[in-house]
């Protein structure tokens, strides 16, 4: 509902309603702690960031500083932050809060004595806020000043107000740059993007210590909690595009391929050609792409193969173009790359389409695009393929806030799974077709290079994950330092290609105690310590593009290893049921552990005695050869 | 526009911002009578009525406006 472009005033006005709906729609969220630390005020903004993050799957609890302490806050603290414990800390500074600026009465070395004094300021901030919470920092950069001393020259002088903006700016970008669980928060684009005369209302500042105009605090909510759900794994992950007048002008079963409009001869040809340019960029973010078009295959195919088409046929994942309703191709997609329908955007020209799949799949994401010239309806849609584009990229889908080398193969290791189901359709057994995969393994505990990849697969992975237990960065950093926690990741490769890491355990050790009757009358009623030490797995996941390969065996192997190299005598498992994880329900089952109880909302509790002679259960991979 | 409108309109407002459907506002009502209309509050109220209307009141308004009565006073004075 709340897609861009969104009716700022409306949600400003209707927000409690808004929030009671979106509280009573039945969707799961995940619960998350957000500190807003501000310069200014900050009340509407914390109100609209809650409609927006409930949107995204999560439910928000919020901390909000007195008027303008942010720094008292981060550097001195108070029980109540402290206490309150936060995931995420959002610092919002404007440019209202460099108190002191470049005069033209100051030197070359007082402005640059000013700049450091100034950033110092931030970043000594920063630091001490993520050695007291380990957690995730965003901070605002700055907004260009409201007026210009020196007019242009404002921007290459060196007392300029502009320029001092941009400078530290840039230093914010080098901090961010190179420090993990730390994001900018980009006000100084989002400003000029809505147009600073727009943004800045000093009415708002003198009368309330807003350093925005009311109608810009939509917009600004939206854009700080675009970097939130990407971190705790909302993304969407696949765009799925409709053909005729969405990716080149016209119909081809009509118009033929030579009479698609496609290329640099016309304007719109033109255009379409930059809109294709702007897609095949979302593949080297990992965005797969795949094509649901009413169209014979042929044509489709010939579309895609036009001299001036800048996508092709093999940069997509899926192609399905038939006569099938949308929605029927949609969702084959989402089963096709084993993704659900709530990662996929449907990006179509047509009206009546995109009404079928938000009637027909909810959860799906369909932005407002539309060919035709007149705006249908109430909400505000964006004419023209001029602007699929900005609707695309304003919408935030695919945020990014961690980058793997993994994102950039993202489409070739989809590709290579297409390979594989074929390669597997030519053997009649299927242990036959696992060993002709040559698969290689590496099983080992969790290692800085990889943090980024692990937080992300956290993040990521619902439907083989048996806890669901989301992590940052910096979690899995204090998981993989901690002695007394058991890390492990996977990796694996086979004749086709590099999976990447696709499998992850993490377990902490716990004496076990013994409850019987006699210990318990032996003890005052108190259970004693048993002598042997339990592992309880507290996240057990893999990527399900590796699912009925045995890689999950070959973890268990693994797990077990390390517990006798630490003289753990028992595992026990857990299983937490969500909307998507009901395929591993009895994983714990089939890797041989027993129930031990189960409540009422079905979660359950397993245990594995690690026998004195336990035979490898992985008997196709190599690992750590 | 007159009064009588303007308060027909002024009531959705007040229920849409306050999300509560029996309010009904006239001129002696003062935030001290809404549930939830703090100073804080206030700033969407004004710009929720400023949305309405398509007027903009002046900092001098905002700051003066003693009751609901006075909020009608400058609509209905800048509203034709």
């Amino acid at each position: 509902m709340n897609n861009y472009p969104f009716d700022a005033e409306e949600m400003l006005k209707k927000s409690r309603r808004m929030k009671r709906d979106l509280l009573a729609d039945g969707t799961k969220r995940i619960h998350k702690k957000i500190a807003v630390l501000g310069g200014s005020t900050t009340h509407d903004i914390i109100r609209m960031m809650e409609l927006f993050l409930l949107q995204q799957g999560i439910e928000p609890e919020f901390y909000e500083s007195e008027y303008a302490q942010y720094f008292e806050d981060a550097m001195f603290g108070n029980e109540k932050l402290d206490a309150f414990a936060p995931d995420v800390i959002y610092i919002y500074t404007t440019f209202r809060n460099l108190r002191e600026l470049p005069e033209m009465s100051m030197d070359r070395a007082a402005v640059k004595t000013l700049e450091d004094e100034t950033y110092a300021k931030f970043e000594q901030m920063w630091k001490h806020l993520q050695e007291k919470f380990h957690c995730v920092i965003i901070q605002n950069n700055f907004e260009y000043p409201a007026f210009r001393l020196q007019g242009n020259r404002d921007a290459s002088d060196y007392r300029g107000r502009v320029r001092f903006a941009a400078r530290l700016n840039e230093r914010f970008a080098d901090y961010a740059d190179t420090h993990e669980n730390f994001f900018l928060h980009d006000l100084n684009y989002l400003s000029a993007q809505f147009g600073l005369d727009e943004w800045l209302d000093d009415a708002y500042w003198n009368l309330y210590k807003y350093a925005l105009s009311m109608k810009a605090i939509p917009v600004l909510a939206f854009s700080v909690t675009n970097i939130i759900k990407s971190l705790y794994g909302k993304n969407k992950k696949a765009l799925v595009l409709d053909l005729d007048n969405t990716l080149w002008g016209g119909v081809i079963g009509d118009d033929g391929v030579d009479g698609i409009e496609l290329g640099e001869e016309t304007a719109v040809g033109e255009t379409y050609r930059e809109f294709q340019s702007y897609l095949k960029e979302q593949k080297s973010i990992g965005v797969l792409l795949a094509v649901d078009s009413k169209n014979d295959e042929a044509n489709a195919l010939a579309g895609l193969n036009h001299p001036e088409s800048v996508l092709k046929p093999e940069d997509f994942v899926d192609i399905r173009a038939n006569w099938d309703p949308k929605s029927v191709n949609f969702t084959a997609i989402a089963k096709d790359l084993n993704i659900g329908v709530d990662s996929m955007v449907f990006v179509d020209d047509n009206p009546a389409e995109r009404e079928i799949i938000r009637q027909q799949v909810p959860g799906a994401a369909v932005p407002e695009i539309t060919e035709n010239e007149a705006s249908s309806g109430d909400t505000p849609s964006v004419s023209g393929p001029e602007n699929y584009i900005r609707v695309l990229d304003r919408a935030g889908y695919f945020e990014v806030t961690s980058f793997s080398s993994e994102d950039a193969r993202k489409s070739e290791m989809y590709r290579e799974n297409a390979e594989r189901r074929k390669a597997q359709a030519s053997f009649a057994d299927y242990g036959e077709y696992l060993k002709s995969l040559s698969m290689k393994a590496q099983i080992r505990p969790f290692e800085p290079v990889h943090y980024a990849r692990i937080a992300q697969l956290t993040n990521k992975s619902n439907q083989f994950n048996l806890t669901t237990k989301r992590c940052t960065e910096a979690d899995i950093e204090t998981f993989a330092e901690d002695p007394e926690t058991v890390t492990l990741y996977g990796r694996l490769e086979d004749k086709f290609g590099d999976n990447g890491i696709v499998s992850l355990i993490i377990g902490s050790e716990a004496m076990t105690l013994r409850d019987d009757e006699e210990t318990l009358s032996r003890n005052g009623g108190r259970p004693a310590p048993a002598g042997e030490k339990a592992l309880l797995i507290d996240l057990w996941l893999m990527s399900c593009r590796v699912l009925k390969r045995g890689m999950e065996n070959a973890m268990m192997d693994a797990l077990v290893s390390e517990c006798s190299r630490r003289h753990i005598g028992c595992i026990f498992g857990y299983y937490y049921p969500t909307a998507k994880n009901a395929m591993v329900k009895d994983f714990y089952d089939t890797m041989g552990f027993t129930k031990v109880s189960e409540d009422a909302s079905g979660n359950t509790v397993w245990k594995f005695q690690i026998p004195r002679v336990y035979t490898n259960k992985n008997r196709y991979i190599r690992v750590n050869a | 526009m007159s009064r009588e409108e303007i308060y027909e309109k002024l009531n959705d407002v007040f229920r849409d911002v306050f999300d509560d459907d029996s309010i009904t506002v006239n001129d002696a009502t003062t935030s001290a009578d809404i549930d939830g209309w703090d100073s804080l509050e206030h700033i969407n109220l004004i710009s929720a009525v400023e949305q309405e209307f398509g007027i903009h009141f002046g900092m001098g308004q905002i700051v003066s406006m003693k009751n609901v009565g006075e909020m009608v006073d400058i609509i209905a004075s800048k509203v034709k």
